[in-house]
C-alpha cells in the first residue's frame, strides 16, 4: 500500500483533532490555523488525485482491525479526492474573504468557537465524501448539522436565532427520514457497507422479494437528504439562514454543507442502490420533477427579492434545482452533469456570498438595490468577482456554468423521451429568469449611485480583496478546465458501479 | 391478519410513534414540543433497531460459561447503532434546548409563529 493512501484517515483525523484543539487556543491563532488546515488539507488531497487519476482506481481502507462486512471502511477513488480538493480550496477561500467580517460580527471571545464549528465542518464533509459505510455517514450528516447550525447562530441577532431555530427544525425531519432509511437498508440486507448493500439490493430486486419496501427506502432517502439539501419545496429554512449570517457562513454553507448531503445522495442512489434498479424502479423521476420546478420556482422567487444577500441565497434554490434534474435524468451523463454543476455552483456561490457583502460594506452596510448602485466602481474586487460569478450561473461560455448547462443539455439529449423535453424546456427557462435578476443586479452595481447618496468609506481590505480576484479566476479556471474535471468525474463515476 | 399485527407489534408501534414525533416536530408551534416530538421519533427509530435486534432466546454477545457458538448470542450490531444513534440524539436536543432558552430570554414566547412576528419589527 502507498503511504499517499493514507490521506483520507489523515484529512478527517487531522481536522478533528484542530476541532479540539481550536477550543483551547486565542481566537487570533485559531482564525490562521483553520486557513492553514483547509489549504493543509486541500494540499494532501490533492496530492491523492494526482495519484489516483493515471491509475485509474480506487481502493478501500480498512479502519480498525475487522475486515469487510463486519468493520468500518474508508473509500477514494478519483471523484472524491476531486470534491475533497475543490471544497477544502473553497473552505480555505471562504475563511480568508469573510476573516474581516468575522472580527466585526462575531464576539471576540467566541471567534475561536466557531474556527472550531469551520474545522468540524470540514471534517465532517471529507468524512462524508470518504466513507463507505452508511452509518458512519448519519453520524457525521448529524455533525454537520449541528455545526452548520451554530454557523448560523453566531452572529447571535434575533435574526440569525430564528433562523437557525428553522433550520434545526426541517433539518431534524430530514435526518429522522434518513434515519429511518438507514435502518430499514440494515433491516432489508443485514449490512451497512455499501458494496454489501448494493449486492443484496440487486439480489432482493433479481428475486422481486420486498420490492415495496425497496421503493420506500429509495424514497425515505431521497427526502431526507433533500430536505437537508435545500431541494425546492423544502427550501422554507435556507434564505432566512443564508441571508442573515456571517458571509463566511454563508459561503460554507450554500458551497460545501449542502453539496456534501447532495454528493451523499449521488452515492447512495449511484453505488447503494446501482443505477440500473433506480431506473427500472421509476423512483428517479421523483428527484427530476422536483428539481425541474425548483430550477424554474428559485429563479421566480429570486427576482422578487428586494436584498441582495436573499436574492443570492434564492438562486442557491434554483441550482440545487439543476443538481436534482440532472441526478433524475438517471444516466452516467446526467449524474456526472450534476456532479460538475455542483463544483461550477459551490465556486460561483461562495465567490458571490463573500463579493455580496463586500459590496454591501462599500454602500454604507445596505443590501438594498437601490444604495448599492455605483458599488462595483466603490469596489473593484468585489465588483468583478459579483460579475464572474453570475455570468457563470447565467451560463456565458467560458465560465463553469455554461459549461454545466451544456453537460445537462446533452445528457437529456441521452436520455430523450419527455424528459428530454422537460429539461430542456426548464433549462431554457431558467437560463432566461437567471439573466433577468443576475444582470439586473450587475446593471445595478455599475449604475450611477442615487444623487446626494454618499456611503461613508469601507475600511481597506487587502486580504479579502485578493481573496475575491482569486473566486473569480476559479470561475474561469473551472470553465476552462472543464474536460479534465470532467474526465475525473466520469472515471469517478464509473469505478462507482 | 391479527397474528400478522401480533408478530410485527414492535415495529408496528416503532412506526406510529415515528408518525406521532414527525407531525409535532412539523407542526406544533411550542418549541418545547417540537424537541419531545423529536424525541419521540428518534425513539421510535431506535424501538425499530432493537426490535429488529433481538433474537427471543439469544444472550448479549458476552462470552458467558465458555460458551462460543454464534447461535447462543444476538448479534450486537444493532446495539452498537442505538447507542450511537442516542448520543448524537442527546447532543442535537442539547443545542435545540440551548437555542429555546437563547429565543425565550430574547422574545418571552416560546410559539414560533409568534417569534417570526416579533422579529419582523427588528433591524436585520
Amino acid at each position: 500500500m502507498a503511504f499517499v493512501q493514507n490521506v483520507p484517515f489523515f484529512s478527517i483525523m487531522l481536522c478533528m483533532a484542530s476541532g479540539i484543539a481550536g477550543a483551547m487556543v486565542p481566537g487570533r491563532v485559531a482564525r490562521w490555523w483553520t486557513a492553514a488546515l483547509s489549504a493543509i488539507v486541500a494540499a494532501l488531497n490533492l496530492w491523492l488525485l494526482c495519484y489516483l487519476v493515471p491509475l485509474g482506481e480506487s481502493y478501500t481502507y480498512m479502519m480498525g482491525h475487522f475486515p469487510a462486512p463486519w468493520g468500518n471502511e474508508l473509500r477514494a477513488g478519483p471523484l472524491e479526492a476531486l470534491l475533497a480538493v475543490c471544497f477544502s480550496l473553497i473552505m480555505l477561500l471562504s475563511v480568508l474573504g469573510g476573516m474581516a467580517k468575522l472580527n466585526q460580527q462575531v464576539d471576540r471571545k467566541k471567534i475561536n468557537v466557531v474556527c472550531v464549528m469551520l474545522d468540524l465542518v470540514l471534517a465532517a464533509m471529507m468524512s462524508m465524501i470518504y466513507t463507505n459505510d452508511l452509518f458512519t455517514a448519519y453520524v457525521f450528516i448529524e455533525i454537520m448539522t449541528l455545526t452548520s447550525c451554530a454557523l448560523i447562530v453566531c452572529r447571535q441577532n434575533g435574526r440569525s436565532l430564528v433562523s437557525a431555530m428553522r433550520y434545526m427544525i426541517m433539518s431534524l425531519l430530514g435526518s429522522g427520514l434518513l434515519l429511518i432509511a438507514i435502518s430499514m437498508t440494515y433491516n432489508l440486507t443485514g449490512h451497512l457497507l455499501m458494496e454489501n448493500i448494493h449486492e443484496s439490493f440487486v439480489e432482493l430486486y433479481q428475486t422481486g422479494e420486498y420490492a415495496m419496501p425497496l421503493t420506500v427506502v429509495i424514497g425515505l432517502f431521497f427526502v431526507g437528504l433533500g430536505i437537508k439539501s435545500a431541494l425546492y419545496p423544502f427550501h422554507t429554512w435556507l434564505p432566512d439562514a443564508y441571508g442573515y449570517t456571517t458571509p463566511t457562513s454563508s459561503a460554507v454553507l450554500s458551497s460545501i454543507v449542502s453539496k456534501a448531503y447532495l454528493f451523499l445522495l449521488v452515492k447512495i442512489f449511484y453505488r447503494v442502490i446501482g443505477p440500473e434498479l433506480l431506473i427500472e424502479n421509476h423512483a428517479l423521476n421523483l428527484p427530476f420533477l422536483f428539481g425541474v420546478v425548483g430550477m424554474v420556482m428559485g429563479s421566480v422567487n429570486a427576482i422578487f427579492s428586494h436584498d441582495l444577500r436573499r436574492m443570492v441565497a434564492f438562486s442557491s434554490i434554483a441550482h440545487i434545482g439543476y443538481i436534482y434534474a440532472g441526478l433524475g435524468l438517471g444516466t452516467l451523463a446526467g449524474f456526472a452533469a450534476a456532479l460538475y454543476h455542483m463544483l461550477t455552483h459551490a465556486f460561483a456561490k461562495s465567490g458571490l456570498f463573500i463579493a455580496a457583502s463586500s459590496l454591501a460594506d462599500a454602500s454604507g452596510d445596505s443590501k438594498r438595490f437601490s444604495d448599492l448602485r455605483g458599488a462595483g466602481f466603490r469596489n473593484p474586487a468585489a465588483g468583478v468577482c459579483f460579475v464572474f460569478g453570475s455570468l457563470s450561473l447565467v451560463g456565458v461560455p467560458l465560465l463553469g456554468g455554461f459549461v454545466s448547462k451544456l453537460y445537462l443539455g446533452d445528457a437529456a439529449l441521452g436520455r430523450g423521451g419527455l424528459h428530454m423535453w422537460v429539461m430542456l424546456v426548464a433549462l431554457a427557462l431558467s437560463t432566461l429568469l437567471n439573466t433577468l435578476y443576475f444582470l439586473k443586479t450587475v446593471i445595478t452595481l455599475y449604475r450611477p449611485p442615487r444623487e446626494g447618496f454618499v456611503p461613508p468609506p469601507a475600511p481597506p481590505n487587502r486580504l479579502g480583496n485578493a481573496t475575491l480576484w482569486i473566486f473569480a479566476a476559479l470561475n474561469l479556471l473551472v470553465g476552462l478546465l472543464a474536460s479534465p474535471i470532467m474526465d475525473a468525474i466520469k472515471q469517478g463515476l464509473s469505478l462507482f458501479a | 391478519m391479527l397474528d400478522i399485527v401480533w408478530a410485527h407489534l414492535e415495529e408496528i408501534v416503532a412506526v406510529l410513534l415515528f408518525g406521532i414525533g414527525f407531525t409535532t416536530l412539523l407542526l406544533n408551534r411550542n418549541l418545547i414540543k417540537k424537541i419531545i416530538g423529536f424525541n419521540i421519533m428518534d425513539t421510535a427509530v431506535y424501538l425499530f433497531l432493537t426490535s429488529v435486534g433481538y433474537i427471543e432466546g439469544r444472550a448479549a454477545p458476552i462470552l458467558k460459561d465458555g460458551v462460543t457458538s454464534a447461535q447462543a448470542y444476538t448479534n450486537p450490531i444493532p446495539a452498537g447503532l442505538v447507542l450511537t444513534g442516542i448520543v448524537v440524539s442527546v447532543s442535537v436536543t442539547a443545542l435545540m434546548l440551548a437555542l429555546t432558552a437563547r429565543l425565550y430570554r430574547r422574545y418571552h414566547t416560546l410559539d414560533i409563529d409568534r417569534i417570526a412576528l416579533l422579529m419582523k419589527g427588528e433591524d436585520a
